[in-house]
Order: C-alpha cells, then sequence, then structure tokens
C-alpha cells in the first residue's frame, strides 16, 4: 500500500460550507432560493403531531368497556377543551353522576370498547428550522428545507456537547496552552463564543454559564469535570441534545491539551466575526464531530479548495499523535516502513516514523496517528 | 438442506457495519476447509450506497489470494465449472446496524421476557420492552415508541384463552403512536403479533391498516411453556422483506445468495448476523453434545450466547464494547471494579481521561504494556457485565406454578433460575478484536478466566478471524461443511483450565493434581490462591487425576477426586485455584498488585518487565 489515510479533523481558513437544513417531517419552506440569512432566522417550519393522552373512561365511569361509546358525549374528530366534560354516566336511579373530563385541549382520536380507552391528542407541535449561520440560500428542497452555503473559515472539534448557537468570536487567552480561568472571563463575553486555550475546568464554566457565554471553544477537559457538567457519566459520545447554558467544543481531547496553534491561530484571526457552533458528537458509523463555522462571505464568491485530492500519509505529512505515550505531540512522518512491527506492548501493526518540533524521533503505530487536514 | 448434493466449494460473507469479510471454503478429501479469506471496506452508506460493491471487493481478494476466478465483471460464477466458480454463496448481515426491534408483553417478566428472548434469538437487538405493568404511564409509552422508529415490533402478551384487554391496550398504544420504519418512510412498519389468539380479530381491527401486520403462534401459549420458534421464524422472514430490502443493494445480494442442489439452484437468505453465530454454536452444542457459552465482544456491543440443557439463549449487551461504548464500561461497572485488575497504581482523573480518548479516538490501538494492561482490565468488566446480564436472562420460565410435595416447601428453589451452570459448562468460546488479537494467546485465556469464572473443568477456544457468522448461515445448508471447518480451522484451542469451587486458606495446598503429560506424568500441588500453568499442545490430551483438599470441589463433592481427560491448546493447562464462590482479589492496592502480578508471572501474560516499568 502506497499511501495510509488516517481521517483527520478538518481546519481550514477558506472553504465553500453547504449544509442541508431539513424539518424532521414534511412542512413548509419559507424562505426562498438566493435570500441572504443571518443564523437565527428560520428558513422552514412544521407542526408535529400532538402527544396523545390515554383516558381510562370506562373505568371512570363505572361501566362495561363495550357500553362506553353510549356515554359518550363526543365522538371521534371532536375537539374538546381541558377539564371539559367528554363522558358522563348515571347510576342509583340517577342519584349520582359520574363524568370524565378531557385532561388536554385537542381532539378525541380514539375511543375503545375493548380497552374502555379513550385517546385524546393535543394540538400539534411546531417546529422550526433556523438557518444555523449567515449565509445564502442556494437551494430549495420542496416541504422540506434548504441548502445553505457560506464562503468562510471552517473547523471541527473532536468532542462536543449542546447544540447550535451563534455569536461574535472573542478570545479570552493570551495562548494556546494556557488555561481559561474564571478571572479571565467578564461581562464583556455575553453572548458571545469565547474561544479558551488548552483547558476549562468546571468553576469557568459556571462562570461562562452565568455571564451568558453562547459557546466555548477549547483544548481540552477532564472527564470528571464534563461528569459534573452533565449531571452524569457519558457512557457513549452521542451528544448535541443537552441544555447545559451553552455549547462547548473540545478540539484535542480529553486532559489539558494545548490547542494546535493551528487551530488557536485560525479562531484567533477571527476575533470580532460572527461565528456558528455545533456541539453535536456522534462516533458511531456515520462520524459526526463538533464544529465552528465562520462566514466571511455571504455572498457567494468562487472559492478554489485549498486542499487538493486527499492524499493519505506520505512522508512530510503533518500528523497528531491521538494516544499516549505521544497524545497530543504534533509532528511530521519522516517514514513509513511497508513491513509489519512489533510495539512495547508486543502487538504487531503498521507504523510510521515521525519527527516531533524539538527534534525527536518517534515510531507509532498507524491507527494511533491522525493527519492534519487543510 | 442440500438435498444430497454434494457442495464442492462455498464462498460466504458477513456484511458488518465496517468491513465485509469473505471466506472461500472448498472439500479437500472427505472434509472441508478454508481456502482464504478476504476482506474490504462495506459499502452501505454514501458515497456508495451499495452493499455489493463492498461484497465484490472482499470475493475479488479471495480470488487473488486463492488463484482462482469466482468473477465474471459483477456476477459471482455457479455452479462451479473446472476451476471456475462456487457451488454456493451465502451471506449474513449486520450493516447499517443491524436489525433494531422493540417487543411487548403484559407483565414485563413473563410475556415480555419471552418476547426478548425470541427477539435477541432471532439476532435482534432489543431497543425497549413496553409493557402493561412497566410503571409508564400511557404517553409515556407512546412517545417512547415514536422516538425510537424500530425496525421491527413484536406484540405479544397473555396466554390463549386468557384476558384479551392488555394486549388489545398494547396494540392501542402502539396505533396511537403511528411509528415510522427507520429505513425509509415509503413502507409500513412491520408488526408481528404473537399474543393471546383469541385477541386476533381485535389485533387486526386496531393495526391491520396502520402497519404490515403479521400474525403467528403465541410465544407464551400456556403460562408453563415457551413457543419462540414461529416468532422467531416470522422476525428472520420479515426481516429479508421489508429491513433488508430497504437497504441499499440488499435486493441485488439477495438474488445472488443460494446453493446448488440436485434439482438445481436454490435460493438461501440472508441471515442477521448474530442469529448465523447463535446457529453455529447451536450445531456444536448439538453434535459433541455439550453446554457451551460463547461470546463476541465488539467495539460497540458484546454478544453472548449459551446452550445449556439443550436450551439456545442470546444477549446484546447494546453498549458494553471496547472503542465507542468503552465509557459506558466505565459508568456501568465503576472504576474501582476496573482498577481491581490493573497491577500499578494509577490517578484516578487520568485514567477518565483516557478511556474517554478511547471514546472519542475509537480506532487506535495500545502501543505501551501499560495501554494494553488498561484495555484488558476494562475488557474484563465488559466481558464480565455481558454475562452477568445473559445469566438474568437466560432462566427459567417465570411465573410458573410449580407442583410442590411438603418437603419441597422447605428449599429455597423457585422459578425464573438461571440455567447458566458454570460447573457444567464444557467449551468457552471468545471472539472480538481484544480477544482474538491480543498480543500473546494467554492474555485471552486469564480474560476469559476473570471475566466468566468457570468452574471445575472447562475448555477454552477464540475463534481466530471471526468466521462463525459464515459458518452459522452455511449450517442452514451444509451442517457438515460448517462443522468441518469450525473445528478445523476456525477454533484456536486455547487449553483447558480446572478450578476447584470454595474457598481456602491462602498458601495452603488445594489441589493435587497427577497429570499424564506426553512428557511423563506430572505431580503438581498448588496452594489456595495460586494459578500453574502446564503445557499440552493442540491436539493432544492427557489423562489427569485432581484431589481438591479441604472443602473445595470440582464438581464430585467437596474434598472428593476426579478423574478427567484434558484437552490441550496454544496455552496448556490452566489450574486456577484462587476460589470460586466467593472468588476474590484484595482490596488493599499493595497486595492487589501483587497478587496480580503473581498470576501474571505464573501464566507468563505480560512481560516481567511490566511491573517495574510501568509502577
Amino acid at each position: 500500500m502506497a499511501h495510509a489515510y488516517t481521517p483527520g479533523l478538518r481546519v481550514t481558513t477558506r472553504t465553500r460550507i453547504v449544509k442541508e437544513r431539513r424539518l424532521p417531517l414534511k412542512g413548509e419552506v419559507v424562505v426562498k432560493a438566493g435570500e441572504v440569512m443571518r443564523a437565527e432566522d428560520v428558513v422552514a417550519r412544521t407542526e408535529l403531531p400532538g402527544n396523545v393522552q390515554p383516558v381510562k373512561a370506562a373505568s371512570m365511569l363505572g361501566i362495561h368497556q363495550e357500553d362506553l361509546e353510549e356515554y359518550m358525549l363526543k365522538k371521534v374528530g371532536d375537539h374538546v377543551a381541558k377539564d371539559e366534560v367528554i363522558a358522563t354516566a348515571k347510576s342509583f336511579f340517577g342519584l349520582f353522576k359520574s363524568h370524565v373530563k378531557a385532561p388536554v385541549d385537542g381532539t378525541v382520536e380514539s375511543i375503545s370498547t375493548v380497552t374502555g380507552q379513550l385517546i385524546i391528542r393535543e394540538a400539534p407541535i411546531p417546529v422550526e428550522v433556523h438557518a444555523y449561520f449567515d449565509g445564502t440560500v442556494t437551494e430549495i428542497i420542496p416541504e422540506e428545507g434548504v441548502v445553505m452555503e457560506a464562503v468562510g473559515a471552517f473547523l471541527q472539534g473532536i468532542f462536543g456537547v449542546g447544540g447550535e448557537t451563534s455569536g461574535e468570536l472573542a478570545l479570552a487567552v493570551q495562548k494556546p496552552d494556557e488555561e481559561l480561568t474564571p478571572d479571565k472571563l467578564n461581562e464583556s463575553h455575553a453572548g458571545k463564543i469565547v474561544i479558551g486555550g488548552s483547558r476549562i475546568q468546571l468553576p469557568a464554566i459556571d462562570r461562562a454559564k452565568q455571564l451568558g457565554v453562547r459557546a466555548v471553544v477549547v483544548g481540552g477537559i477532564d472527564d470528571a469535570d464534563l461528569k459534573q457538567l452533565l449531571g452524569y457519566d457519558l457512557g457513549v459520545a452521542i451528544t448535541g441534545h443537552e441544555t447545559l447554558g451553552l455549547s462547548l467544543v473540545v478540539t484535542e481531547g480529553f486532559g489539558r491539551m494545548t490547542m494546535a496553534s493551528r487551530t488557536f491561530d485560525l479562531l484567533g484571526g477571527h476575533v470580532g466575526r460572527r461565528a456558528s457552533v455545533n456541539g453535536a458528537t456522534q462516533i458511531r458509523a456515520g462520524v459526526m464531530r463538533p464544529e465552528v463555522i465562520i462566514p466571511t462571505e455571504t455572498h457567494l464568491t468562487d472559492v478554489r479548495e485549498e486542499e487538493g485530492e486527499v492524499q493519505g500519509l506520505t512522508i512530510g505529512s503533518p500528523i497528531r499523535a491521538i494516544r499516549t505515550p505521544y497524545f497530543g505531540r504534533l509532528g511530521e512522518v519522516t517514514a513509513l516502513p511497508p513491513e509489519l512491527q512489533k510495539l512495547e506492548s508486543e502487538a504487531t501493526v503498521r507504523v510510521l516514523e515521525v519527527r516531533f518540533p524539538d527534534g525527536s524521533t518517534a515510531v507509532l503505530p498507524r491507527a494511533n496517528v491522525e493527519m492534519i487536514e487543510t | 438442506m442440500s438435498e444430497g448434493k454434494e457442495l464442492r466449494s462455498i464462498l460466504a460473507t458477513d456484511c458488518g457495519s465496517t468491513t465485509t469479510k469473505a471466506i472461500l471454503i472448498e472439500k479437500q478429501g472427505d472434509s472441508y476447509r478454508l481456502v482464504v479469506r478476504g476482506e474490504a471496506p462495506t459499502t452501505v452508506e454514501a458515497p456508495f450506497e451499495d452493499v455489493t460493491k463492498g461484497v465484490l471487493n472482499a470475493i475479488m481478494e479471495v480470488e487473488e489470494l486463492a488463484g482462482r476466478k469466482l468473477l465474471d465483471g459483477d456476477k459471482i460464477i455457479v455452479p462451479q465449472n473446472g476451476t471456475e466458480g462456487v457451488d454456493a454463496y451465502l451471506s449474513t448481515s449486520s450493516a447499517g446496524g443491524g436489525l433494531q426491534m422493540m417487543v411487548t408483553g403484559v407483565v414485563k417478566s413473563m410475556t415480555g421476557e419471552s418476547a426478548e428472548r425470541a427477539a435477541l434469538g432471532a439476532g435482534a437487538i432489543v431497543m425497549d420492552i413496553v409493557a402493561s405493568n412497566d410503571r409508564r404511564l400511557p404517553h409515556e409509552k407512546i412517545r417512547r415508541i415514536r422516538d425510537l422508529r424500530p425496525d421491527m415490533i413484536l406484540l405479544s402478551g397473555g396466554i390463549d384463552g386468557g384476558t384479551k384487554t392488555h394486549v388489545v391496550e398494547l396494540a392501542e398504544i402502539i396505533a396511537a403512536a403511528d411509528p415510522r420504519p427507520r429505513l425509509g418512510s415509503s413502507y409500513d412498519l412491520p408488526v408481528i403479533y404473537a399474543g393471546n389468539q383469541d385477541a386476533i380479530p381485535e389485533i387486526e381491527e386496531r393495526l391491520g391498516g396502520k402497519t404490515s401486520l403479521e400474525v403467528t403462534e403465541n410465544i407464551r401459549p400456556v403460562m408453563e411453556r415457551e413457543n419462540l420458534m414461529p416468532a422467531r421464524h416470522k422476525i428472520h422472514d420479515l426481516f429479508m422483506e421489508h429491513v433488508m430490502a430497504q437497504a441499499p443493494g440488499y435486493k441485488k445480494l439477495m438474488s445472488w445468495t443460494g446453493y446448488q442442489t440436485n434439482s438445481g439452484w436454490t435460493s438461501a437468505p440472508i441471515m442477521p448476523t448474530p442469529a448465523a453465530v447463535g446457529n453455529i454454536i447451536q450445531t456444536i452444542a448439538k453434535q459433541e453434545g455439550i453446554q457451551v457459552v460463547g461470546v463476541d465482544i465488539g467495539g460497540a456491543t458484546t454478544d453472548v450466547f449459551s446452550v445449556f440443557q439443550d436450551v439456545f439463549n442470546r444477549t446484546v449487551s447494546a453498549n458494553l464494547g471496547m472503542s465507542y461504548s468503552v465509557s459506558n464500561v466505565l459508568a456501568e461497572a465503576g472504576l474501582p471494579n476496573v482498577m481491581r485488575w490493573v497491577p500499578f497504581d494509577m490517578d484516578e482523573s487520568e485514567l477518565r481521561n483516557r478511556i474517554k480518548n478511547k471514546m472519542i479516538r475509537p480506532t487506535t490501538i495500545p502501543q505501551s504494556l501499560e495501554e494494553l494492561i488498561i484495555e484488558q482490565a476494562i475488557s474484563r468488566e465488559a466481558l464480565r457485565l455481558a454475562f452477568e446480564q445473559h445469566k438474568a436472562l437466560a432462566v427459567g420460565l417465570k411465573g410458573v406454578q410449580q407442583e410442590r410435595t411438603i418437603s419441597d416447601t422447605f428449599e429455597q428453589s423457585s422459578s425464573g433460575e438461571t440455567l447458566i451452570d458454570l460447573l457444567g459448562l464444557d467449551l468457552l468460546v471468545g471472539s472480538g478484536g481484544v480477544l482474538s488479537h491480543a498480543p500473546r494467546r494467554i492474555q485471552s485465556v486469564l480474560m476469559m478466566l476473570d471475566a466468566f469464572l468457570p468452574e471445575g473443568v472447562t475448555q477454552l477456544a477464540v475463534d481466530s478471524i471471526f468466521m462463525m457468522p459464515q459458518l452459522g448461515v452455511l449450517a442452514e445448508v451444509n451442517e457438515r461443511a460448517a462443522t468441518d471447518v469450525f473445528v478445523a480451522d476456525c477454533l484456536i484451542r486455547l487449553g483447558t483450565a480446572v478450578a476447584p469451587i470454595g474457598k481456602g486458606k491462602e498458601g495452603q495446598t488445594a489441589l493435587k493434581a497427577t497429570i499424564q503429560l506426553p512428557s511423563g506424568a506430572q505431580h503438581v500441588e498448588v496452594p489456595f490462591g495460586s494459578m500453574v500453568r502446564l503445557p499440552l499442545a493442540v491436539g493432544e490430551t492427557a489423562n489427569a487425576t485432581f484431589e481438591p483438599q479441604g472443602k473445595l470441589d470440582l464438581g464430585s463433592g467437596p474434598g472428593k477426586s476426579l478423574q478427567t481427560e484434558l484437552v490441550g491448546g496454544v496455552g496448556g493447562i490452566f489450574l486456577d485455584c484462587r476460589g470460586r464462590r466467593p472468588f476474590e482479589i484484595p482490596t488493599d492496592p499493595a497486595s492487589r498488585i501483587r497478587k496480580l502480578t503473581e498470576w501474571s508471572d505464573a501464566l507468563e501474560v505480560y512481560p516481567k518487565e511490566h511491573a517495574t516499568a510501568s509502577a
């Protein structure tokens, strides 16, 4: 094999950003192709069928279930208001009346004479899809959504929590190896996306939430702090639905991790610009990484993509080590020996040789590096 | 079965979620043998969206390695013509997340559990069990069904002639949820009804128009008996007709699978991968008349299969695995349980970060010995928890009124006891990366001993290259070919473990053994708390006499001797006198490290320098 290809995370200064923005089920698209949108603008909306509330009507009335229809005041399809009497029965020569009241506003969906149960469906739940980033609508997917496009910087993190948000980029540290501590956060960060350095710990996350920071982009986080933040020990990396008060994008990994200088410089170069962040991560087949989008041109221009065809690992490729004992170190590939080699763990695998910026070298399993993609 | 026609060669593929694996089997003399194996990335997802591309790529690799022409363009050559083509092509699939089901029952521990066993045995992942008594409110159940979007629902509940109300209520809940299938919205969700047969008209009325309803026999016709096979067959049929047919390229693949018989070409169904693995394990148990446990530990899930007293059970622990789910092993087992297998000190925060880093970069491998030891420590807990879950589901029927005599009432026996009898276990088979690819085979031995704690005399093996799925689907067509290859090429025999039950005094003799090794008779005395390894190669056997000391028991009774034949393997014989019921590891760190190092050294599990290198 001439090349080994290990996909890495994208960190790109200028690229065409294209995203489909779809409704979960069919609905109405409220924009037109060519319109320029802000991140928070609605592009499509629909209504999800309402929740259903079963009511054990026969037992509440003290009647046989097969007689239920006789006692109903409403039919299937009728609208009912909360607390409205929908069935009634007299007993003991009409001295006592028992009622069934609607538990919610809605419509009668079904009346069962086998189970004696009614089903009331609540009003539909409105769902809206936003543009997510500042850009142009380039395509309408009828009844489903749109395709949004912009030109700008794009970078992926390795792990994140919290959903989509947007705001102005702000820098809270001077260097990529500096920790984002509570004292570095202030009122000016409210409503912004704050760039940290090597790590953020719980007190700083709490401070950021208090201040109304929209998102934090940082090199690393300790798992113990993540557990505190979520309130549970995360078992499987499927995130994005959390409501934490802010979104978090981790660019390198767990622990104290100096943010890759390329990432730090790219973010730092756009301070003051509007950006969009999504913390959603899904590490399964069809992997999804958290991302930061910094649109620089909402009117589309031709973009000659910086990257050529993916070449795979070759001599000279910039890489990042992604497993102990070299975890987080950046270097350059100096050799790709074809034969298998035995590691300290005694596993026999394909390896590569790497030179680190301080001149030292090491042999690493190919599975334990990722290419730094541009 | 192949109706007497002898198959000269068989090609079989397993389409996994990431890799498609192909094997070529040929008849050589009187028996069938594996010839070569090839693999290629699975092509179910974009940009290919056609599973057959990956299948053809894997077959092309087989062609190259075997030096035989199997393909004519994009077609498999069938039947075999001279040296070209094959007499059978079969396939299994777990691509696209496998078969994901939801099941229902009236009482969770009765029909609910029977439904779960039916679905798991058919190779499904059970996403949830909705039961009348599961303490959720109806609207919560409805929301859950909607959110899950299963591939299929198995609706069961009630015994024949019993009350209908509850199972009809479950049908009403499903109808109200109006669930859409996971793969595409162009077809109706398949629902299998296998409950109280008296309620069929009411079920048809409620679900007939809204879902693709299929009715089959009740899985629990009477309280005392389970009848799982009709529901399992129905699940397989619908898996093919509905679920697989929706996955990209499967219609084409389904038209390829089949085998040559006297009456011509007969098509064969594609099996869900776990169903095929269960099939081969049952075949082996039946043919050799043994009790078997098999485990497959993957990156995301761990499957456990067992055959005890001729009853087959399968469980899948959906979130216990070594990469995607590694962090969940820590969350479920707890840190102290993982740390008890680590023979050096380690900071908790550091360990937590390392495990999470493996989760977010799941394809990385341990480079240092320390990393390997940590990974194998986690695997022990993943295997242990998966086996615990299996023991809890592989049980006798609950809710059965047993006839009792006066004397019985003084015994503690009750219905719902686990069928898993570790003393009666004959063969423990492991597969999956961490077991199949351990740098030293003896590491797999110790991981399996620690996690499963087999008792008495138990043979251990690993599936070297994970071809159990292909052999499982082959067993449906030609049982002999499947078992020939399973015994000769699939299993790597690790050896036999001998572990007395009970507790002794640390350091005092626990077991005296006389073993007729090929090199001569060997007398060994093993102190309590220790392990001893003796060589006995693959294919060799040795007669042995064991005398457990004190109240220790090898199955003949406390302190009673046992004569048996031991089967060799790449690891040999393992005399494990660390105790069972209870098995204990010292809790203070210094003693724990000393004992773990002592066991590791006795079996030569890790290079000796690890203690100094890592501490």
